[in-house]
């Protein structure tokens, strides 16, 4: 307890180096005059694991979804593998979109597609393999990503919400991403299989050499999976730093989310 | 590490497999970038080795320049072909260390693969599946049928079990909603039907006999029969979807634990809605079709519009439209139960629900057409 408190200013810094694989500039997104995000910086750090946290409707689904090109944007920039993405031909921002790995809150898994097939998908889309082969890249996906072969020629409808979250993360590596987006990846799963997704993240960042941006609630997951946690709240990011540094954080909001009766109950434990 | 870069277009330098030197030295060079994006290259040299089989005691990776999980699998593939454990494999760049461990854990097991059936084996079969479907569908329309008069009968006790709100809703949806199509398109048969009949009776010198044509063909056949396989393909779609899609996403169980009954709130005002609102819109129909053959004639034939409606007098009776409008409910009751079961059949992907919707409609028109027929059978048996 020997760190003085950080101004929220301060801590939202972008101190923009080349180890940056994400940097979001001056980003404003909002709906019907009501604006969501404004003048928001973030850099996510090569080989990180950065957790995204906020209030429910504080825009963090926003942000993703913004980032990934998914929502219009009324300004900002993002430069993603030192590209300003503004600036690229279709065929360049096509090949950084391959890099880019996403598992999305409900899992997004093709209902008329197995599981194998679902796996396939990129790979049949970009690159021509002999089915042999992508029956085994696949297979060994899923078994990466710790479920059993038996799995693979199931259908979404078959699996439980734990399977087609792993299924779906084993879909978002299946091009062997180096910036993987995760949103909400332990909502609706039980303490034990959260546990395990949130080793398997950390075991995959250290395998693949991954950069992980993930939003979630899991105080679990922030505390064991995350190296740097990022606090939205009043239309940016209001602090950014581990959680010993959240913890001392004097914002009323972050006080409360990291010295809570749940946050400190994770104290204990470790 | 994944293989990095900040070139767009890298794909690195392609993958090489080749012996050391002599290929009796038993080493075999890997070389090259061993990524997806050069995956093809280098598992078909894979294969050509595997094929070659040759006697191999060692790999050496020390060219390996960089490697991602699908290169890592080609490689531990390549190992298993040769019969050799992972540690035969050196150097190991220790970036590469755990990739390879935790790849070389994979595919040990053969994956299980669904046996293509002989292809008469595989007719029977869905022939014998679809045999079971039509059982199943008999049963589930049997049911919901009983299930709607039971709950006819409740509300004759209890009219609020009716849901009249709801019905409204559907009436106006179904009903309401519907009658500028229905309008139109009769309009537009009816004086079609009236062009071609004029144009065929007058090599006979018997023009005016159209009307009669037009009057017993619209009022009989075509008002009904047209309207009703609108109907279907613009509500019974969309009964379908509405339930199906309320499955889908389990709010139909949420209904059902919370003790709603579901034919109640969802199956009988959809039913009884489109039981009042077929015949109406019958009845719109009729109508448009018989001023879409006065309009023709009137403007291709010579045939004043108030001579069309005397003759149409003459040559329509009450039972002419009774015969018509009778049928209308039958119709409706086909429509929204075999939709509304269809609906409540679809299954967990996107997929069973584009099915659902097409069976619903097809089902729902051939039964209608087939029930049309009986009835011009039963009415010429009677007489009426």
């Amino acid at each position: 307890m020997t760190a003085t408190p950080q101004t929220p200013q301060n801590t939202a810094s972008s101190e923009t180096g080349a180890r940056a694989i994400l940097s979001v500039k001056g980003l404003t997104v909002g709906f019907s005059s009501r604006l969501v995000l404004e003048n928001l910086d973030l850099d996510v750090q090569r080989g990180e694991i950065l957790g995204i946290v906020g209030a429910s409707g504080t825009g963090k689904s926003v942000l993703l979804r913004s980032v990934l090109g998914l929502v219009q944007r009324q300004s900002g920039q993002f430069i993603m593998f030192g590209h300003n993405t503004e600036k690229l031909s279709r065929q360049e921002r096509l090949a950084i979109e391959r890099r880019l790995g996403v598992l999305f809150q409900h899992g997004a898994l093709f209902s008329s597609l197995s599981v194998l097939q679902n796996i396939q998908v990129p790979m049949r889309e970009y690159y021509t393999l002999p089915q042999r082969l992508m029956d085994e890249l696949a297979i060994s996906k899923l078994e990466l990503v710790g479920l059993s072969p038996d799995a693979a020629h199931k259908f979404p409808s078959e699996l439980s919400g734990g399977m087609i979250k792993r299924a779906a993360l084993a879909r978002a590596l299946a091009l062997d991403p180096q910036l993987l987006f995760l949103d909400e990846p332990t909502s609706g799963l039980d303490p034990i299989s959260a546990e395990e997704f949130d080793d398997l993240i950390s075991t995959l960042r250290d395998t693949l050499g991954l950069t992980v941006f993930m939003v979630t609630h899991d105080l679990d997951s922030l505390s064991q999976a995350c190296d740097r946690i990022a606090v939205l709240a009043e239309r940016r990011v209001l602090a950014i730093g581990n959680m010993n540094d959240l913890q001392k954080n004097p914002h009323p909001w972050i006080k409360s989310y990291f010295t809570g009766k749940r946050a400190i109950r994770q104290w204990d434990k470790n | 590490m994944a293989p990095q870069g900040s070139d767009l277009a890298a794909s690195g330098q392609p993958p090489v497999l080749e012996a050391d030197g002599t290929s009796a030295s038993g080493v075999l060079l890997v070389s090259g970038s061993w990524t997806i994006e050069t995956l093809k290259d280098a598992d078909s040299q894979v294969d050509q080795t595997l094929k070659e089989t040759p006697s191999v005691k060692q790999l050496d990776l020390s060219g390996l320049t960089s490697l991602d999980t699908s290169g890592a699998w080609v490689i531990i593939r390549l190992l298993r072909g040769l019969g050799l454990e992972l540690s035969s494999a050196t150097p190991i760049n220790p970036d590469h260390v755990s990739l390879f461990e935790a790849v070389a854990e994979t595919n040990l097991t053969a994956p299980t693969t669904q046996k293509n059936l002989n292809f008469f084996i595989a007719l029977f079969q869905k022939t014998g599946e679809d045999v079971v479907e039509i059982y199943k569908d008999i049963k589930i329309l049997a049911y919901l049928a009983g299930e709607i008069v039971s709950c006819l009968l409740k509300g004759l006790i209890h009219p609020r079990s009716l849901r009249i709100t709801s019905i409204v809703h559907h009436m106006e949806h179904t009903g309401l909603k519907a009658v500028p199509i229905v309008a139109m398109m009769s309009f537009l048969v009816g004086a079609i039907v009236a062009q071609q009949g004029a144009f065929q009776l007058r090599k006979f010198g018997a023009e005016p006999f159209v009307i009669d044509l037009v009057g017993i063909l619209v009022l009989r056949e075509v008002g009904i029969l047209l309207t009703a396989i609108l109907v279907a393909g613009r509500s019974g779609s969309a009964f379908t979807a509405e339930i199906g899609s309320m499955k889908m996403r389990e709010e139909i169980d949420a209904m059902r634990v919370m003790g709603l009954n579901i034919i109640e709130v969802l199956i009988a005002p959809r039913v009884i809605a489109l039981i009042i609102a077929l015949p109406l819109l019958g009845l719109v129909a009729n109508l448009a079709g018989l001023v879409g053959g006065g309009v023709l004639l009137w403007a291709y034939s010579d045939i004043s519009l108030s001579t069309y409606i005397t003759w149409l007098r003459d040559a329509v009776a009450i039972n002419t439209f009774l015969v018509g409008v009778i049928k209308a409910p039958f119709m409706a009751l086909i429509i929204a139960l075999i939709s509304c079961s269809e609906g409540l059949q679809v299954g967990g992907s996107a997929e069973s629900l584009g099915r659902r919707t097409t069976a619903a409609v097809v089902k729902s028109i051939f039964l209608m057409v087939l029930v049309d027929g009986l009835f011009a059978i039963f009415f010429a048996a009677i007489g009426f």
